[in-house]
C-alpha cells in the first residue's frame, strides 16, 4: 500500500462524491435542451441537496431506528463503490478489500437497505415499490455481474484495478464478447439508476414509480442522503461503463502528472456519456412496469451471451 | 492421562445422552431440565467443537462395543472434524437458546431426551468409521429427528409431515446401506477405501449413495419432506435439522465419493453439479412465493443446500481432472458455505421460533412491524437475512465470492462441452444468489417492518434471556466467519489437503486480505471492507451534524395525501411474491379460483404448489396403492387359504429342486 495509492484513493473518492450530483446536473441539463427547455443549470442538485440538508427532519411516528440509519448506510455503501472503480487512476489502494464481485454485494446492500427502509413504514406506496426494486434487482445484479466476469475471463482476473489495466492496455478493436457486455451494462444502468425506460426519475405518478416510491416518506437531511446516493450510484455506474469499455486515458503510473492528463479526459468521456444518457431518455418512452422483468431478462441474456462468445471465440 | 480430541469428543456425546436421560429423568422438574440441562449440553456442544477444532491428523479408536467380530471403529480425521466444529458450535446457541424456547412446555423431560440424543447420533454419524456404525447413528438420527419433528403430534398435519419425512430418511437410507453393501469389503471404511471395485460397481455404489445422501440433504427431487418438517419442528429443532442436519448429509456424499470411491469419472461432478443448481433454483424461486415464514426458510435451505452441492461437483469435476488446486478452491468455498450455513439458517430459525412465540403466528401474512416490540430478534434476524443473502462483509459472501471465483478459473478443463456449460452455471448461480436477497427483503420486511398486520402483534413480547443469548451466539459466528476468512480457510487446507491432495494455503501472515489464487487474480478484504463502510457512513453522520443539524419531529405518515390509512393496506407476502411467481410460472402448479365480476359473494383462491408431486409422487403413491391392491387379492384373511399357498410353494420349490 503506496502513500501515493492512498492519495489518489482519497482524491478520487472526494472527486467522485463532490462531481457526483453534477454528473446529474449535467444530464438533466442535456435532456432540458433536447426537449427545447432552458433548463434549470448543471448546478441544480447542489442547490436542491443544499435546501434539503438545511430543512428540519420529518419521519414518520411509526418509523424504526432502521429507518433512520438507511440514507447513512447507503450513503456510505455508494462512497465505498464509487472508491473502488478506477475512474482516475489505477493505482488505488482500496481496491484491493473490493473486487468486482464484492462491487456488485455493495450495490446489493445500498437495494437491500433502501427496500428496507421503503417497507418500514408500512405504506402501501413503500411496499410496492421495494417489492419492483428488488424485482428490478434480482435480474438487474446477475446482469451486471455476467457484465463483470465477461471482462475478468479477458483480464483473467477480478480486481477491477487489474482489469482496466488490461484493457486499457488492448488495441482498439470490437471485441465481440464486449459488444455483447456492453448492450447488457448499458441496459442495467437505465435499470439500476431508475432512468427510462424501467422508472422516470421525473415522474410524480404514483402508480407506476419505483425508486420515488421507496423514498417518499423521507425528508430533509435523509432525502438529501438519498438523493446525493444515487447520483453517486449514477457516477459509479458511468465510471464503470466507461473503465470497461474506453478505459483509454487512465492515469496508470504512479505520478502528479498522469493524474493532471487523466483529469479532463475524464471530465470529457462524462460529458460525452452524460449526453449520450439524455439523448436515449429522450427518444425512448416509459415501459409499464410489467415489461420491466422482460428488459432486465433481455439484459442478463446479453450478459450471458457475452461470455458464452468469450468462451466460443476467445476473445 | 492424556486426553485426545477424539476421546473428548466421544465422551462428549456419551455426555449428550447421560443429560438426555438425566433430563427424562427430572421431566417433573421443568425448571431444572430447562435451567441446568440445556445449557450443560450448551457447554458439551463447545468442548466438542472446541477438540475438533484442535484436532490435527487423523485418529482412530475402535470401542468395545458392537457386534461379535465387528466392533465399531471410529475415526477422527480433518473432514470430520470441520462437520464436528459445525455442529458443536452452533449446537452452543441453540442449545442455549432452548433452554429459553421450551418455557412453556409442561414436561421437557421427553423433549430433552430426544434432543441430546439427536445430538449425540450426529456425532457418531461424523465420528463412524465402519458401515455398521454409521447406519445405526444414521437411523437414531432419523428417528429421534422424526420424534422432535412430531412433538406437536396431536395435530394432524404434524403427524402426516413427519409421516412424510421417516419415509423419505428411510428411502435414504436403503440406498446408502446398499451403496456400502456394493463397496463391499467387511463393511469397515478402510476396506472400502481400498477395495479394488469395478468401474460399473463404483457408477452404481455413487450413484445410490449420491440420492440416498440427497433424500437426507434435501435435493431434489427427494426434497418434499423438507419443506413439511421444518415448519412442523419446534424452532430449535428446526434450527437443528436445517443447520446441522443437512449438512451429515453433505458430510456423507463428501466422505464416500472424495475417500472411500477417491472419484473415478467427472460425470460424477457434472450429474451433482447439474442437480445441485437446480435444487438452488427451485429452492430459492420457491421461497420468494412462501407465505409460511418456516416454510419459506425451509425451501431456502433447499437452495443452500443447491449451492453447497454446485461447489462439491465442481470440486468433483476438477479433481476427476487432476486439476487439485482448483478443487482445492471448489471445495473450500463447499465446506465454507456449509459452515456459514449452519450459522445463518439456524439463526434465522431461532428467530422465528422467538417470533411464533410473541405471537403465536407462523403466516407472514399476520405478521409485521415487530421491530418496535422484539428489537433483539429483529436485528439478529437481519444480521442473518443479510448473510444469507451474500451481503459483504458477512460470512454468505465470503463463501459465494470463493465459489464464483472457482468457476470463473474453468476456462482450463480439458473439455469443450464443460467449459461451455460452466458460464452457463455460473450465471444461473449468481441468479439464484441475487433471488436469495429478494428472499431476504420480503421474509425480514414483512415480519419486522410496517405496520402489524394484526391488533394482537401489538402485545407481542420481547424474547427473554437464555434466547438473547442463543441468538447472540449465532450472530457472532455469522460476524467473525465472515471477517476472519483467511483464518477460516487455513483450518480448511488439512481438509483439501486429504480430499483432493491440495491445498490453497493462504500466505499465514496476509491475516488481512484473502486470495485464494493470487492477489493479482483477486483479492478480499472484509475487514478494511467494514472498517471504511463504517467510517463513511459515521463521517458522513458527523458531517451532517456539524455543517446542519439533527433536528428531527415525528408526523403521520405522508402515504401521497390518502386521508385512509390501515395496517391492510401493506403489501402482503404473496404480493410481494407475486412478480417471482409471474416470472417462474412454469416451475408451479398454481390453482386459482377468481370471482366472476357478478358474485354477490366473491371469492378469491390461490394456491401454488410443487408440480413433483404430481409428476413423480403422485403416481408413484398410485403405482403402489394398485400394486398393494393386487397383492390385497391373494390376502384372505382364512388360514385355510395361507396353508394352501404354503403347500403350493412347497410343491413348486420341491420341482424346482428335483
Amino acid at each position: 500500500m503506496s502513500a501515493f495509492g492512498i492519495f489518489t484513493q482519497i482524491l478520487q473518492l472526494l472527486l467522485t462524491v463532490l462531481l457526483a450530483p453534477f454528473l446529474l446536473g449535467w444530464v438533466n441539463q442535456c435532456r432540458a435542451w433536447l426537449q427545447n427547455r432552458k433548463g434549470a443549470g448543471i448546478e441544480q442538485p447542489y442547490r436542491k441537496l443544499g435546501k434539503l440538508f438545511h430543512k428540519d427532519a420529518v419521519i414518520a411516528e411509526n418509523a424504526s431506528s432502521l429507518f433512520r440509519m438507511a440514507p447513512y448506510i447507503i450513503f456510505g455503501a455508494m462512497c465505498l463503490a464509487a472508491a473502488i472503480v478506477p475512474t482516475l487512476a489505477t493505482d488505488l489502494s482500496f481496491s484491493a478489500a473490493a473486487d468486482a464481485i464484492a462491487l456488485v454485494g455493495i450495490f446489493a446492500l445500498a437495494r437491500i437497505f433502501i427496500s428496507l427502509a421503503a417497507m418500514d413504514i408500512g405504506t402501501a406506496f413503500g411496499g410496492m415499490g421495494a417489492r419492483r426494486e428488488m424485482l428490478v434487482g434480482f435480474l438487474a445484479e446477475p446482469a451486471l455481474l455476467m457484465v463483470l466476469f465477461t471482462a475478468s475471463l479477458i483480464s483473467r482476473s477480478t480486481s477491477l484495478t487489474v482489469i482496466v489495466e488490461t484493457l486499457a492496455h488492448r488495441h482498439f478493436e470490437l471485441y465481440p464478447s464486449m459488444a455483447f457486455a456492453s448492450l447488457s451494462f448499458l441496459m442495467v444502468l437505465l435499470a439500476e439508476n431508475a432512468r427510462i425506460p424501467v422508472d422516470n426519475p421525473a415522474s410524480h405518478l404514483e402508480l407506476t414509480m419505483i425508486h420515488e416510491a421507496m423514498i417518499l416518506e423521507y425528508s430533509a437531511r435523509h432525502l438529501a442522503l438519498i438523493e446525493w446516493a444515487s447520483s453517486i450510484k449514477l457516477f459509479a455506474y458511468v465510471s464503470i461503463g466507461i473503465a470497461l469499455f474506453a478505459p483509454w486515458g487512465i492515469a496508470q503510473a504512479s505520478d502528479w502528472l498522469g493524474i493532471a492528463f487523466a483529469l479532463p479526459i475524464l471530465i470529457a468521456k462524462l460529458l460525452i456519456a452524460g449526453m449520450g444518457l439524455a439523448l436515449i431518455e429522450t427518444l425512448m418512452a416509459k415501459q409499464r412496469i410489467f415489461r420491466a422483468p422482460e428488459f432486465m431478462g433481455t439484459a442478463f441474456l446479453f450478459g450471458v451471451l457475452g461470455m458464452l462468445v468469450h468462451f466460443l471465440l476467445g476473445a | 492421562m492424556n486426553f485426545l480430541p477424539l476421546d473428548l469428543v466421544v465422551s462428549g456425546a456419551i455426555l449428550w445422552i447421560v443429560l438426555g436421560v438425566a433430563g427424562l429423568a427430572a421431566r417433573n422438574h421443568a425448571t431444572l431440565v430447562r435451567n441446568a440441562i440445556f445449557p450443560a449440553g450448551a457447554l458439551i456442544g463447545g468442548l466438542i467443537a472446541l477438540s475438533a477444532f484442535f484436532a490435527h491428523g487423523t485418529e482412530t479408536m475402535i470401542s468395545p462395543l458392537g457386534l461379535p467380530g465387528l466392533h465399531f471403529h471410529l475415526r477422527l480425521d480433518s473432514l470430520s472434524s470441520v462437520f464436528l466444529f459445525l455442529l458443536g458450535a452452533v449446537s452452543v446457541g441453540i442449545s442455549i437458546y432452548s433452554a429459553g424456547y421450551f418455557r412453556n412446555e409442561k414436561s421437557p423431560g421427553l423433549l430433552c431426551l430426544e434432543y441430546h440424543f439427536f445430538l449425540a447420533s450426529m456425532v457418531f454419524v461424523l465420528l463412524a468409521d465402519d458401515a455398521f456404525l454409521f447406519m445405526v447413528s444414521w437411523e437414531a438420527m432419523a428417528l429421534s429427528s422424526y420424534l422432535l419433528v412430531t412433538t406437536d403430534h396431536r395435530i394432524g398435519e404434524i403427524r402426516s409431515a413427519g409421516f412424510l419425512y421417516l419415509l423419505m430418511a428411510h428411502v435414504g437410507a436403503i440406498a446408502i446401506l446398499l451403496s456400502f453393501a456394493t463397496m463391499g469389503g467387511d463393511y469397515s471404511f478402510d476396506g472400502m477405501r481400498f477395495a479394488h471395485l469395478s468401474e460399473l460397481q463404483a457408477t452404481f455404489a455413487f450413484l445410490l449413495a449420491f440420492f440416498g445422501f440427497g433424500a437426507k440433504a434435501g435435493m431434489l427431487p427427494l426434497h418434499v419432506w423438507l419443506p413439511e418438517a421444518h415448519p412442523a419442528a419446534p424452532s430449535p429443532v428446526s434450527a437443528l435439522m436445517s443447520g446441522v442436519m443437512l449438512k451429515t448429509a453433505i458430510y456423507g456424499m463428501l466422505r464416500v465419493v472424495f475417500d472411500l470411491l477417491s472419484v473415478q469419472s467427472w460425470w460424477w461432478g457434472v450429474l451433482i453439479l447439474g442437480l445441485g443448481l437446480v435444487t438452488a433454483l427451485f429452492g430459492a424461486v420457491f421461497s420468494a412465493v412462501q407465505s409460511d415464514m418456516k416454510r419459506l426458510l425451509a425451501y431456502s435451505s433447499m437452495e443452500n443446500i443447491g449451492i453447497i452441492l454446485t461447489g462439491f461437483g465442481l470440486a468433483v469435476v476438477f479433481r476427476a481432472f487432476s486439476m487439485n488446486s482448483l478443487a482445492a478452491l471448489a471445495l473450500v468455498a463447499t465446506l465454507y458455505h456449509g459452515v456459514n450455513h449452519a450459522f445463518f439458517k439456524s439463526l434465522l430459525f431461532l428467530c422465528t421460533g422467538s417470533v411464533l412465540h410473541a405471537t403465536g403466528e407462523r403466516n407472514l401474512g399476520r405478521l409485521g412491524g415487530l421491530i418496535h416490540r422484539m428489537p433483539w430478534v429483529a436485528w439478529s434476524a437481519l444480521i442473518g437475512s443479510l448473510a444469507i443473502a451474500g451481503i459483504p462483509p458477512l460470512n454468505g459472501f465470503v463463501s459465494e465470492w470463493l465459489l464464483l471465483q472457482a468457476f470463473l478459473f474453468t476456462p482450463g478443463l480439458p473439455h469443450s462441452y464443460l467449459n461451455m456449460l460452466i458460464p452457463v452455471v455460473a450465471a444461473a448461480l449468481v441468479l439464484t444468489g441475487a433471488a436469495a436477497g429478494y428472499v431476504m427483503v420480503k421474509f425480514f420486511g414483512i415480519v419486522f417492518l410496517g405496520q402489524p398486520r394484526e391488533e394482537k402483534l401489538k402485545s407481542a413480547h420481547s424474547a427473554g434471556k437464555w434466547e438473547r443469548a442463543g441468538l447472540l451466539w449465532l450472530v457472532a459466528g455469522v460476524v467473525l466467519l465472515g471477517l476472519a476468512p483467511s483464518f477460516v480457510i487455513g483450518r480448511l487446507s488439512e481438509v483439501c489437503e486429504f480430499l483432493v491432495g491440495s491445498s490453497l494455503a493462504p500466505d499465514r501472515r496476509d491475516w488481512l486480505f484473502l486470495a485464494p489464487i493470487s492477489p493479482e487474480r483477486a483479492s478480499y478484504s472484509p475487514l478494511l471492507f467494514l472498517v471504511v463502510t463504517l467510517s463513511a457512513i459515521g463521517l458522513a453522520f458527523l458531517l451532517v451534524r456539524r455543517f446542519y443539524h439533527g433536528r428531527m419531529r415525528r408526523g403521520i405518515a405522508w402515504g401521497c395525501g390518502y386521508p385512509f390509512r390501515t395496517s391492510r393496506m401493506q403489501d402482503t407476502s404473496e404480493g410481494f411474491g407475486q412478480p417471482i411467481r409471474q416470472i417462474f410460472e412454469p416451475f408451479f402448479r398454481i390453482e386459482r379460483e377468481l370471482p366472476s365480476p357478478f358474485d354477490s359473494a366473491p371469492r378469491y383462491r390461490g394456491a401454488t404448489g410443487d408440480r413433483i408431486w404430481s409428476w413423480i409422487y403422485l403416481p408413484l403413491g398410485r403405482a403402489t396403492e394398485f400394486l398393494a391392491a393386487l397383492f390385497g387379492k391373494i390376502q384372505q384373511g382364512r388360514i385355510l387359504v395361507y396353508l394352501l399357498y404354503n403347500f403350493v410353494t412347497l410343491m413348486i420349490l420341491l420341482l424346482i429342486v428335483q
